[in-house]
């Protein structure tokens, strides 16, 4: 296992000029990234969402490469857009999982089977033409090129430290500094889509 | 007229309906009321199609698709509106997406007649508890709702349902 955090300085020198959705990586990707205009940190708009967000961006965007640090509590929630994702076969769409085995925001609590669920599995058995287990960070970061190398849509599943949060939502520190119109805005101002 | 005809509602006029209003991909889920329409919508090279096996994963993957700067329009029945709440109300009102939902309306009784299907009973009262407006469609001669639709959720950044309350009738 290993940090998010370390995992997300790792990656930033092979982001190129794709977007990154961060989903549950957000609050560290919003310190790490230097081209916050291509970051969409969203929070949570709803769980389990995440995949068919970056998804939906990814066919909207072809010629521009979308990252996603997706969790498995999210890929659990809405597990089924997987099927739809290697059916359409996005080839600009890279699936990072940062599996911590639990809901870490609200207390820690395990995901159903936490320790026992393949991802890698799952995602070829729904159809992913490439997909990957890492647990040490040596090995994913070695491996980034390759994945990162080929067309997607590639799935990449990681077992990272859980950044357990147990103090009242009122009381957590807000990492998200713009707003969901804001992130979106700038993006799209970034892109050259008019809203 | 009887009322069998003047019911009669095209898959042809509702797919125009689409595309004047600019549609790039139909994130949808297929239900009784619009199989028809897929088989036009299939054979249609402007119109991508993205099939989803849970209706509330249509509504991140459609805004995903308009932040992109594509036009995406969600057709599900209306089961799978209710089994969306958590994602219209956070993809979709929390992202200001402007979208239409194409909502095949299952157990719709144009006439109020009993029946045992419950899953119109309760379609108006989701739609009023989650403040989203709504156009009924029957006919052909109600298509123009389905433009009042696309051109309020484009002024209002919100999302829009237009209730099919007819099996498409296929004239092939």
């Amino acid at each position: 296992m290993f940090s998010t955090e370390s995992f997300l300085k790792a990656f930033l020198p092979h982001r190129g000029d794709a977007i990154v959705v961060p989903g549950r990586g957000g609050k560290h990707w919003v310190k790490i990234s230097d081209q916050p205009d291509l970051d969409l940190p969203m929070g949570d708009p709803a769980m389990g969402g995440h995949a068919a967000f970056a998804f939906g961006l990814a066919l909207a965007q072809p010629k521009r490469r979308v990252v996603l640090f997706d969790s498995e509590g999210d890929v659990q929630m809405g597990l089924g857009i997987l099927l739809t994702i290697a059916e359409q076969k996005p080839a600009n769409f890279y699936h990072f999982m940062l599996d911590n085995e639990c809901y870490a925001t609200t207390g820690g609590q395990p995901v159903p089977n936490a320790k026992n669920v393949n991802y890698e599995m799952l995602a070829k058995g729904a159809g992913y033409p490439r997909a990957y287990s890492f647990t040490e960070l040596d090995a994913v970061v070695a491996a980034l090129p390759e994945i990162l190398g080929k067309p997607g849509p590639v799935f990449v599943a990681m077992k990272v430290h859980a950044d357990v949060e147990n103090k009242p939502i009122g009381e957590r520190v807000r990492w998200r500094k713009r707003s969901w119109t804001q992130v979106i805005g700038d993006l799209q101002r970034k892109l050259g889509i008019a809203a | 007229m009887n009322d069998a005809a003047r019911a009669h509602l095209s898959p042809e006029v509702v797919l125009n309906q689409l595309k004047q209003h600019g549609v790039t991909h139909v994130v949808w889920l297929p239900d009784s009321e619009t199989n028809w329409l897929y088989l036009l919508m299939k054979a249609d090279p402007s119109l991508t199609l993205v099939a989803v096996p849970r209706e509330g994963l249509a509504c991140s993957v459609a805004a995903g698709l308009a932040v992109g700067g594509a036009v995406p329009v969600i057709l599900i029945q209306n089961t799978g509106l209710m089994e969306s709440g958590d994602s219209i109300r956070g993809w979709l009102f929390g992202l200001e997406i402007p979208v239409v939902l194409v909502v095949g309306m299952r157990g719709w009784t144009r006439h109020g007649a009993p029946t045992a299907d419950t899953a119109s009973v309760y379609t108006e009262p989701f739609l009023n508890a989650f403040r989203i407006n709504y156009y009924l469609v029957e006919s052909d001669d109600d298509a123009g709702r389905i433009s009042v639709a696309f051109n309020e959720s484009k002024k209002s950044r919100r999302p829009v349902a237009v209730l099919v309350g007819d099996e498409y009738q296929f004239n092939g």
